[in-house]
């Protein structure tokens, strides 16, 4: 009889060691969880220690108002960020409406049938395709199909094709949160579909689509593999748009990417402005012309001379700057790091903390909208 | 006196057709996109196909569409890219998903309300910077680690991409893992299981169909990715065996001919379409893979 009570308790004891250890278990993977979720944290923290410690003394004003150029100690990121500033406004004035315009289509309006069910399955594979597919798109429809050149217009087209999916979906969200009660409560006032939608749907839904949007323009502004496929050029110095006073280069006729006539014997009447200055394509030596005059000159011949006031209004003009060739700040950072010399991934570093600093800004922004929202918002 | 309005008979409204027309287009513009994809892909590609026969594609093991001896077997691309993907995943999966372990059943609320928007920034860092990061950064602490490793290398490049990855699978494995029901975790205690055997064996089989999902689509973005490989892993096409090497993947390969001035409707400029079909159908192969696998492994409650 004792001999049974011992052997009960055997095992029990056995168990309480076990259940210590398995305890202690625990307790490790505590350990290695914060570990491991602190190596994200290390990562983001090595990611800016290293552009700081290469990049962080040339953030002066200098490197914001400069060309890139051949000497690095001169070169700076002018053309980069203000071709991003205008591939920006330009992709967020194409995907903002479309996938709005998408997500209340698919969450107020589609009817259950085929038809939607493949919209949303493109929507949804859509976002999976790697982006630099996207770039291929671009270079085989907008390039070469539509034949609308390397410009900031294909280049936007090229970023609001590749965020689209990330605003269809917030929108969809955000649109699919608002309480059932505000639509019925518009309707039975009368209010037509668009105007529930409008008035009522879409302000209640605006901090989430906001949300999708930034995160998805703070994407746009980080990619670069599809702007390289469509032929971004990676050195830029001129801007996209002119002051007035400023020098303005124009080629004459029609001519390739590196102002070559593309028909060497063409020519065209040029009026030519006063204290321009033209080169011709055959002959290096400048002439310079003291009051305006009407000339002939081969294609290919350049023109430079101060922009006026009304030519360079004309510049700011969307219809002017979507049709110039550009580059933006990843492809400009891309191009400093492919380069072997130390000054110029120095210079990489700089552009990386630049872009570093607007993208995590406007994550942080969008992830703060969120959190902020999801404990003021109680329906 | 009004007129007696026929309440019976419904009015059409044309602007508010009008309205429904026009948010139609908006959403059928997602298909049109992808039919433009498909289009492109294939009329380029069918160009190629036409000058390279399908059998040198898939069994010549040389990439040299640039060269004066062109050749076109897509093999050392794709092996450049399966080693990435392999070392990307062997720092993102271990980690992600310990990650999401502890997150969604260690942490408390208000560490989580911390650690998870760290994550997000993560997600949010340009690849561009990735890239720079790896070649600058990864390599050379690794070159201290394995002597005579080259500047450029693939093992870099996944490492980093897998840091890249980590929040990807971590976010959506820890979704997966909090929507399983808190009785199972409940009936796991009070069968005397601690926080860690219930986490890992009632939790996780539970959980498995999306964390697998996470996996996939974490694997679908590392062989999606251009800028971290174009920079960090080379630019020399060859058959890829080991970490240790450079090498170039599709996207790559993709990226560093279209930086160069193509002639358009050349084989060079074809190529990079041929590739871009290759790198769709791996990564729609891991989409349908992912589905297949959840509706298998999924299990409702």
């Amino acid at each position: 009889m004792s001999a049974e009570a011992t052997d009960t308790r055997a095992p029990i004891d056995r168990r309480n060691a076990s259940v210590a250890a398995r305890h202690r278990a625990g307790a490790v993977f505590i350990v290695v969880g914060v570990l491991a979720t602190g190596l994200g944290l290390v990562t983001l923290l090595a990611l800016v220690a290293s552009l700081v410690e290469s990049g962080g003394r040339l953030l002066t004003p200098d490197f914001f108002t400069h060309f890139p150029s051949a000497d690095p100690a001169r070169a700076g990121i002018l053309s980069a960020w203000v071709g991003s500033v205008f591939l920006i406004i330009a992709t967020a004035a194409i995907a903002i409406p479309l996938g709005v315009a998408a997500g209340l289509y698919l969450e107020e309006y589609a009817p259950k049938n085929i038809l939607t069910s493949i919209i949303e399955i493109a929507v949804n594979n859509l976002a999976a395709v790697p982006s630099i597919i996207f770039g291929l798109l671009a270079l085989g429809l907008f390039v070469q199909g539509l034949n609308l050149g390397q410009t900031i217009l294909v280049g936007a087209m090229t970023l609001s094709l590749l965020i689209l999916p990330i605003v269809i979906v917030a929108t969809r969200e955000a649109v699919r949160s608002v309480p059932q009660d505000l639509r019925q409560g518009a309707l039975a006032l009368g209010a037509t579909k668009w105007r529930a939608t409008q008035d009522h749907v879409l302000p209640n839904a605006m901090p989430g689509v906001v949300t999708g949007v930034i995160i998805g323009l703070s994407r746009a502004i980080g990619e670069t593999a599809p702007l390289i496929v469509i032929g971004g050029l990676s050195f830029v110095a001129f801007l996209p748009i002119a002051t007035p006073g400023e020098q303005m280069v124009q080629f004459v006729g029609i001519v390739d990417q590196n102002g070559i006539a593309v028909d060497p014997t063409a020519t065209a009447e040029v009026r030519v402005p006063a204290g321009a200055t033209v080169v011709l394509p055959t002959d290096p030596a400048e002439h310079v012309y003291a009051q305006a005059e009407t000339v002939t000159l081969p294609h290919g011949a350049m023109v430079e001379a101060p922009a006026s006031l009304a030519s360079a209004a004309t510049t700011w003009l969307p219809s002017f700057w979507l049709k110039e060739s550009f580059t933006a700040m990843p492809i400009q950072m891309f191009n400093w790091t492919s380069r072997p010399q130390q000054e110029f991934r120095d210079l990489a570093a700089a552009a990386g903390l630049v872009l570093l600093t607007i993208t995590l800004l406007m994550n942080g922004l969008a992830i703060w909208l969120r959190y902020s929202l999801r404990r003021r918002l109680r329906w | 006196m009004t007129a007696k309005r026929d309440f019976t008979v419904k009015r059409v409204r044309w602007g508010e057709r009008a309205i429904e027309g026009v948010l139609f287009l908006a959403a059928a513009l997602a298909v049109a996109i992808v039919a433009g994809i498909l289009y492109v892909l294939v009329s380029e590609s069918a160009s190629f196909f036409a000058q390279v026969s399908f059998h040198e594609f898939l069994t010549e093991t040389r990439w040299t569409p640039t060269f004066a001896d062109p050749h076109y077997g897509i093999a050392p691309l794709l092996t450049g890219t399966f080693m990435v993907t392999l070392v990307a995943l062997s720092v993102a999966v271990p980690l992600g998903v310990i990650i999401a372990v502890f997150l969604s059943e260690f942490a408390g609320e208000q560490v989580r309300e911390i650690l998870k928007p760290i994550l997000e920034l993560l997600a949010g860092v340009p690849t561009v910077v990735y890239g720079y990061f790896a070649l600058l950064f990864m390599t050379p602490l690794l070159q201290q680690l394995i002597p005579g490793l080259p500047g450029f290398n693939i093992l870099s490049a996944g490492i980093v991409m897998g840091l890249m990855i980590i929040p990807y699978i971590a976010s959506l494995s820890e979704d997966a893992l909090r929507a399983v029901p808190r009785a199972l975790r409940d009936g796991s205690y009070a069968l005397g299981a601690t926080k860690l055997e219930t986490a890992f064996r009632v939790v996780m089989p539970a959980a498995v169909s999306g964390v697998i999902g996470a996996i996939i689509l974490g694997m679908a973005r590392a062989v999606g990715e251009t800028m971290i490989v174009a920079i960090a892993a080379g630019s020399e096409v060859k058959m890829v065996f080991s970490p240790l090497e450079q090498g170039a993947t599709v996207t790559a390969f993709i990226a560093q001919v279209a930086k160069g001035d193509l002639a358009y409707g050349t084989l060079p400029y074809q190529s990079i379409f041929a590739a871009g079909v290759a790198l769709l159908l791996l990564t729609l192969l891991f989409n349908f893979f992912a589905v297949w696998l959840q509706r298998r492994l999924r299990e409702a409650y």
